[in-house]
């Protein structure tokens, strides 16, 4: 857990930086979203899409050596770069510290002021369906 | 800015702003660029004065009262009945109807006119560019017929294919319902032509006028349309609030639309008769307080004129194109011939919701999207655009700050 809590510190620290300015938290993110690498078109199916986010979200996971680890992409820049910070987070982590991640950067970033309430609930989707996977491969774990 | 700069043909926009208080603010530490009038435009400050004075001085239920405040009460509602015929020029005011606004006077015409008078096998013309409160409504109702949906095709630079058009009319054509003015593209069409040609085979024309209204001179008599919607919140006025006209023999055609008090004549547990018109189709007490700021929302646009506003906005509109065709990339997504002052965008490798968020970031409130046009945007094979959309109160400069903020935008997105 603490090193899911180390990444949030870290990012916390790099929106510290910004200062609060709205412009400049939205191209970093537009920046964090282009340094993840995209996923191969195969693989936009509609089985990948995040339910509840207005711009396209794909979000493929895969489980390797007990850990979980995520592809991800979007149409949109700015929710490219928010769904970075996930992958960051939460990649390469059990599923059970992924269930258990309290993601308190969002607050301390004030994520919803610049994202505003529509990608903030878009935002609060990834999260939600990045969890149930981790529940499902928690599951998994638990019949073995 | 000053005040120098901003007089234009007599026009003081910086005295016009003034009256206009929510435009003094700042969104994220800069000053509001408000570009998405033509989702909801500003309220200047007689409109909101006109709503508290309503509550504060004279609130009643109107029509049947015999106290001073019910009469006062309902004067001044009806007042706004009698203003808004003029505005359009409507024959007589009971050809007004108060509705929600634009989007319930199709349904209650689609619900009435169309029940009553659409039979299996009949056709229905709209066009590709409307917005879905001129589509689902008559889609619901050829479902409900086994009626026919016609649509008339548009052409890459938004104009509809008029041939196209004339090809659908038949005798089997009973309604068109079409936009005056697309709030997508802006389009202007040619609607009296249209309906002149939609009369030769005996159907009845509906105009969406929810764009058109603020903007161009309305002469629903001259234009002899059958049925016009209008919505008040986008001519400066309350949301809530639009009106349907339609002709009168048509009215007194059409069986109401819902029960309630207001539109009976008597009623008893045998039968029911109603009211005359308009009053057989407002049901319930009626959107009183806002109904009255409407009717200084008329006096607000009548006080400007319409040639002076359509003037400034059509500056604002060229020098807003001639400025956006300058960043790399930026497609203009409809250059009809004539326009209302809309301008739609798309830039090549950035997503409309990403420009529209980094806009909000400097101030400046675009609309992204599919403008509740998604058969249009379909027809473009885009997903949405960039849409600015102007009022009498926006100037040059706040369009220089939308342009300067695009470039940045594309220059940023460009370099990494």
């Amino acid at each position: 857990m603490s090193m899911i809590n180390d990444i949030q510190d870290e990012i916390i620290e790099e929106f510290a930086l910004l200062d609060g300015d709205m412009e400049m938290c939205n191209f970093y993110l537009m920046e964090l979203g282009q340094k993840l690498p995209s996923i191969d078109e195969a693989d936009r199916t509609d089985d990948h899409i995040v339910k509840g986010c207005q711009s396209k979200v794909w979000l493929i996971p895969s489980f390797e050596d007990n850990k979980m680890h995520f592809g991800a992409d979007s149409n949109t820049a700015i929710t490219k770069g928010l769904i970075s910070l996930l992958v960051r987070i939460l990649s390469n982590q059990s599923p059970q510290e992924v269930i258990e991640a309290d993601l308190y950067f969002i607050e301390k970033i004030g994520m919803d002021r610049f994202i505003g309430t529509q990608r903030s609930n878009g935002f609060g989707s990834m999260i939600k369906q990045i969890k149930l996977y981790a529940l499902a491969y928690q599951a998994k774990l638990n019949q073995v | 800015m000053s005040a120098v700069k901003n007089i234009k043909y007599g026009l003081d926009i910086d005295s016009i702003r003034a009256q206009f208080p929510v435009l003094d603010q700042q969104v994220n530490g800069k000053p509001l660029v408000y570009f998405d009038n033509a989702a909801t435009n500003q309220k200047p400050k007689m409109v909101i004065d006109a709503i508290s004075g309503y509550y504060e001085g004279y609130n009643a239920n109107i029509h049947r009262g015999i106290h001073t405040l019910a009469e006062k009460a309902t004067k001044a509602f009806e007042a706004t009945r009698t203003k808004l015929q003029q505005f359009i020029n409507a024959a007589e005011s009971e050809e007004i109807i108060f509705t929600k606004g634009t989007t319930e006077s199709i349904n209650l015409v689609a619900n009435t006119y169309g029940r009553k008078f659409i039979n299996e096998g009949d056709e229905i013309i709209i066009s590709t560019m409307e917005h879905h409160s001129n589509i689902v409504p008559w889609q619901l109702l050829c479902e409900e017929k086994k009626a026919i949906l016609k649509v008339i095709p548009v052409n890459d630079s938004g104009d509809i294919i008029y041939d196209e058009y004339l090809k659908l009319l038949s005798d089997r054509t009973k309604i068109v319902s079409i936009v005056y003015a697309s709030n997508s593209l802006g389009t202007i069409n040619p609607v009296k032509d249209i309906i002149s040609e939609a009369h030769k085979v005996g159907a009845k024309v509906m105009l969406d006028g929810a764009q058109s209204t603020a903007h161009l001179h309305i002469d629903v008599q001259a234009l002899d349309c059958d049925f016009y919607a209008l919505s008040a919140h986008k001519m400066y006025g309350p949301t809530g609030v639009g009106a349907l006209y339609g002709k009168r023999e048509l009215l007194e055609a059409m069986p109401p639309y819902q029960g309630g008090g207001e539109m009976i004549k008597d009623v008893s547990f045998e039968k029911t008769t109603y009211n005359d018109i308009p009053y057989k189709f407002e049901a319930g007490t009626p959107n009183i307080g806002d109904v009255v700021a409407f009717g200084k929302a008329i006096d607000f646009i009548n006080d400007i004129g319409k040639d002076e506003i359509s003037r400034h906005e059509h500056e604002l509109l060229s020098y807003a194109t001639q400025q956006l065709k300058k960043i790399d990339g930026l497609q203009i997504i409809g250059e009809a011939k004539q326009k209302v002052s809309v301008v739609s965008f798309i830039i090549e490798g950035i997503h409309p919701f990403d420009i529209g968020q980094m806009m909000d970031a400097r101030g400046v409130a675009v609309r992204t999207g599919h403008h509740c046009t998604q058969p249009l945007m379909t027809r473009y094979g885009i997903e949405g655009t960039v849409r600015a959309s102007f009022a009498i109160y926006n100037t040059k400069e706040e369009i220089d700050i939308m342009v300067e903020g695009i470039s940045k935008i594309v220059k940023m997105m460009r370099v990494s």
